[in-house]
C-alpha cells in the first residue's frame, strides 16, 4: 500500500485486545483497512508489503472463518503464511502453548496469531516471544480483530460511530466478541445496549458501560444497529436456559422484534449462524443484514492491523520491534 | 547446658499479655526467664550473651496450615526445605496438611511424617490427617489411631466435604476424642469453573468468577452441624465478610467454633490478579478490598482466632499456565511475619494481637507446646528487629518453589535468629 507511509505510526507491538487502544489508535486502523478494502476488491489483490515477513497461525480453537481470514490477509499483503495445526488432544493445553511458543519463537517468525479456549492467553504468548502477537479470541476475554471488522462495517454504512445506538443480543456472559465490542463501541462515542436472559449477563455487567435491557423490545427500540451473538447449542439445553424454542421466542431476532429497530437498521452476526436459534433466516439473508460485508471487513481488518503492527518504520526509527 | 541471654529485647508474649523491654534466658532446651525482672538476673558463666536493644523476642510462629509436597511431590517441597523456610520466617511450627500422595489418612501415614520431620527438619512438624480416607469426601479415617499417633487435627485439606451427613459425623465422632475438624469451605457446583472472585474485574478478564456465597453456604452447613453435634470445628481459611458474620454469630450461640484467615487475604484483593497473574490465584480466590478490610476488622474484634500462611509450594508446571487452568496457592512461610507485620505498621493491629494470631492463639487452639515465652517452655522463639525493611525477591527464596504473593513488596520486620527447643535454626 504506497499510502501506508503517510500514515502515523501504529503505537503497539501486539494487539492483545480493544483495552489497550485509544480512539485514534482504532480510528487509525479502521483508516488504514478502508485502503484495504480497495486492494481487496482489485483484480490484482497482491502486495510486497510484508514481502518476506513470516506469519504463523496458532489456532488451538477450530476456526475455519477466522483462520482463513487471517490467512488471506497474510498473503494478500505478500507475507508467508504458515498456519499450525494444533492436537488439541491428550497433551495439557497450557503446557503445549508454552512449548509451542518456544519453538515457534525459535523460527523467528514476524508476527503470531492465536486462537485459544483461556482468556489470557494471548498475552501469556506475547510475554514469551520476541514477534508480534495478534489476539484471534482468547477463552471469553477479548476479540480485538472482530470488534474492529464490526466497527468498519458500521463505520462505512452509517459514515460514524459516535451517538448511535448499538443493540448487542444473546450470549454476553462468555463472549470475547460482546467484550471487545463493548469497550471499542464506547471508545468511539456509541451509546451500547444489551439484551439477554439474566443467566448469560456476567457479573457487574451494569458497570460495563452498557444498558442492560430484559426484552428485544427494549434492547431494540430505535437502535442502529442490532448485533447478535452465537449461542453454544450445549449452553440451550437446560445449563443456561431451558430450551432452543425458548431462546428463540424470546431473544432470537425475527421480522417481528426487528420491527422496533430504526428502518434502516443494519443486522450484524460475528458468525457462525444458529439459523432458527438466534437469528430468523429471512433476517439473515434479508436486506438490512450486512453479515456477508462483516465477512469481507474481515479480511480488510486484519490486512490493517498486520501492516501497522509490522510498519518497517518502526526498526528504522529505533522503536523496539 | 548451653545457657544463651538476650539482652534488653522487647519481650511480647500474649500468653501473658506480655510487652515489656527485659531479658530472655535460655537454658538448654528451655525458656527459665523472660521479663523485665529477668533484667539483672545475673549470666551464669560461659553463656552466650547477645545485646538484643531495639529488638524484638516472640515467641516462635505456630503455621496451622502448610501444604508441603511429602510424599509425592517433593519437586515442590520436601519437609525438608519446607523447615528451612519455616525457619527463616520465624516459624517454628507447622501444621501440614494431609494433602500429599499417598494421603495423610492412615497411622502408618502420620508415623512417616514424624519420622521424617525428626531426621530432616530443623522445626516442629505436626501432621494434620485427612477427616475421610483418599480426601474422597466418603469414608471417616481413624480418628482414634491417628490421634494417638500424633495427627493434632483433622482436615480433607484443599477438598470439601460436600456430603452433610458425613460432615455431621465426623463432627461427632470427633468429639470423642476431644479433635477439631478443620475445614475450608467452597461448594464446587456454586463455585462451577470459576477461577477468581466473581464480579466486574474477573468480567472484563473473561474468567468464570466464584461469588461468595460459595464459601459461605457450606460454612453456615456446618456451622448448623457444629451446634448441633457439639464438636469442635474450626473454619480454615475465611475470606470475606459473609463468612465472619456467620462465625460471629455461632460464636455468639455457645458453639465450638473458631475460625483463621490467610495472610494473603489479608494483604491483597482481586486487583493483584492484574493480567492474568497466576501466583495471585488462590483457592479461596483473593476478593475485593472491602472484603480484605473486613478481615483485617474480624481480627481485631476477635471473630478469627488465627492467622495462617497457607503455603502452598507450586511450580511451574502448573503456574506458567493461561489463568484458567493453573493451580491454586502461593507459598508463604518466608513472608508471613513480615506481611503479618503491616497490620501492626499500619496501627490497624496492636503488636500484641498480630503475635497473638500468628503464635499463641494457633498453639492454643491445636493443643501444641509453643506459643508462650513462659519459664518452663521450649524455648521456641524468634528475635526479630521489627522495623527493618527488607525486599522479597524471587532468588532469596529458601522453598523449593517460587510462587510468592509477594514478590517485589516492600515488608518491615526481619527475622534475625530463630530457636527451636534452644537450638538456632536461622541467623540471618
Amino acid at each position: 500500500m504506497t499510502e501506508a507511509s503517510s500514515l502515523p505510526l501504529y503505537p503497539h507491538r501486539h494487539l492483545l485486545g480493544i483495552r489497550d487502544l485509544s480512539p485514534v489508535d482504532i480510528e487509525l486502523l479502521l483508516d488504514r483497512a478502508d485502503a484495504a478494502v480497495a486492494i481487496s476488491r482489485r483484480h490484482e489483490k497482491k502486495t510486497s508489503t510484508l514481502r518476506g515477513r513470516t506469519q504463523i497461525n496458532l489456532f488451538y480453537e477450530a476456526s475455519t472463518r477466522t483462520q482463513s481470514s487471517f490467512e488471506l490477509a497474510g498473503k494478500r499483503l505478500g507475507a508467508d503464511v504458515m498456519n499450525m495445526s494444533v492436537a488439541s488432544s491428550s497433551v495439557k493445553k497450557g503446557e503445549t502453548l508454552i512449548d509451542t511458543a518456544m519453538t515457534l519463537n525459535a523460527m523467528r517468525p514476524d508476527i503470531l496469531i492465536i486462537r485459544h479456549a483461556s482468556a489470557g492467553a494471548a498475552a501469556l504468548l506475547a510475554q514469551k516471544v520476541g514477534c508480534s502477537v495478534v489476539n484471534a479470541g482468547d477463552g471469553a476475554h477479548e476479540h480485538p480483530t472482530q470488534a474492529l471488522l464490526d466497527a468498519l462495517t458500521i463505520r462505512r454504512a452509517k459514515g460514524n460511530l459516535s451517538r448511535l445506538t448499538v443493540a448487542i443480543c444473546g450470549d454476553i456472559l462468555h463472549s470475547r466478541v460482546a467484550r471487545s465490542n463493548i469497550l471499542l463501541l464506547n471508545a468511539l462515542g456509541a451509546r451500547v445496549r444489551v439484551v439477554a436472559p439474566s443467566t448469560l449477563l456476567p457479573s457487574g455487567i451494569a458497570q460495563m458501560g452498557v444498558e442492560v435491557c430484559a426484552t428485544m423490545a427494549e434492547g431494540l427500540k430505535d437502535a442502529d444497529v442490532v448485533m447478535m451473538l452465537r449461542l453454544q447449542r450445549e449452553r440451550m439445553e437446560g445449563a443456561f436456559v431451558p430450551s432452543v424454542r425458548e431462546y428463540f421466542r424470546y431473544f432470537g431476532l425475527d421480522a417481528e422484534k426487528l420491527k422496533a429497530a430504526k428502518p434502516d437498521a443494519l443486522v450484524m452476526h460475528p458468525g457462525p449462524m444458529n439459523r432458527g436459534v438466534e437469528i430468523a433466516s429471512e433476517i439473515a439473508d434479508g436486506p438490512q443484514s450486512v453479515i456477508q460485508e462483516q465477512v469481507e471487513m474481515g479480511v480488510a481488518v486484519r490486512m490493517a492491523v498486520m501492516e501497522a503492527l509490522l510498519d518497517p518504520r518502526r526498526n528504522r526509527e529505533g522503536v523496539s520491534a | 547446658m548451653s545457657v544463651t541471654v538476650f539482652q534488653r529485647a522487647r519481650i511480647v508474649d500474649p500468653s501473658r499479655g506480655l510487652d515489656e523491654v527485659g531479658t530472655v534466658i535460655v537454658n538448654g532446651k528451655k525458656i527459665v526467664a523472660a521479663g523485665a525482672a529477668a533484667l539483672n538476673q545475673g549470666a551464669p558463666e560461659g553463656a552466650a550473651i547477645i545485646d538484643c536493644a531495639g529488638k524484638a523476642i516472640i515467641p516462635g510462629l505456630v503455621d496451622g496450615r502448610v501444604f508441603i509436597g511429602e510424599p509425592g511431590g517433593e519437586h515442590r517441597e520436601t519437609i525438608a526445605s519446607a523447615s528451612v523456610a519455616a525457619a527463616a520466617g520465624g516459624v517454628t511450627s507447622v501444621i501440614m496438611m494431609p494433602d500429599t500422595d499417598p494421603v495423610i489418612d492412615n497411622v502408618a501415614l502420620v508415623e512417616f511424617v514424624l519420622r521424617t520431620a525428626r531426621d530432616t527438619a530443623s522445626v516442629n512438624v505436626f501432621p494434620a490427617a485427612a477427616i475421610t480416607k483418599g480426601l474422597e469426601g466418603r469414608e471417616m479415617t481413624e480418628f482414634g489411631l491417628l490421634r494417638e499417633a500424633g495427627a493434632v487435627a483433622f482436615t480433607d485439606g484443599r477438598h470439601t466435604i460436600s456430603n452433610a451427613l458425613t460432615m455431621r459425623r465426623a463432627l461427632t465422632y470427633a468429639r470423642d476424642f476431644g479433635a477439631t475438624i478443620v475445614h475450608e469451605t467452597q461448594d464446587k457446583d456454586l463455585a462451577g469453573s470459576g477461577v477468581m472472585n466473581e464480579g466486574l474485574y474477573a468480567s472484563w478478564l473473561g474468567l468464570s468468577g466464584i461469588p461468595r456465597e460459595a464459601e459461605a453456604i457450606p460454612l453456615e452447613r456446618d456451622l448448623m452441624l457444629a451446634r448441633l453435634t457439639r464438636g469442635n470445628y474450626h473454619a480454615a481459611k475465611i475470606s470475606t465478610a459473609m463468612s465472619a458474620n456467620a462465625i460471629a454469630r455461632a460464636k455468639a450461640d455457645g458453639a465450638k467454633v473458631t475460625a483463621g484467615v490467610s495472610i494473603n487475604h489479608l494483604s491483597l484483593n482481586e486487583n493483584d490478579v492484574g493480567e492474568y497473574r497466576t501466583f495471585f490465584r488462590l483457592s479461596p480466590p483473593l476478593r475485593t478490598e472491602d472484603d480484605r478490610l473486613a478481615m483485617i476488622e474480624a481480627l481485631r474484634d476477635g471473630t478469627i482466632d488465627i492467622v495462617v500462611s497457607s503455603h502452598d509450594p507450586q511450580d511451574v508446571d502448573t503456574k506458567r499456565l493461561p489463568f484458567a487452568d493453573a493451580a491454586d496457592g502461593a507459598i508463604g512461610l518466608e513472608t508471613l511475619l513480615g506481611a503479618a507485620l503491616r497490620l501492626y505498621h499500619n496501627e490497624y493491629l496492636s503488636l500484641l494481637r498480630v503475635i497473638e494470631v500468628l503464635s499463641t492463639a494457633p498453639a492454643k487452639l491445636f493443643g501444641l507446646p509453643g506459643g508462650t515465652l513462659k519459664p518452663g517452655a521450649a524455648a521456641d522463639l524468634v528475635l526479630v528487629d521489627l522495623e527493618e525493611p527488607w525486599i522479597v525477591r524471587e532468588d532469596a527464596i529458601r522453598s523449593r518453589s517460587k510462587n510468592t504473593c509477594f514478590e517485589g513488596a516492600r515488608l518491615q520486620g526481619r527475622v534475625l535468629q530463630t530457636m527451636v527447643s534452644g537450638r538456632t535454626v536461622f541467623a540471618g
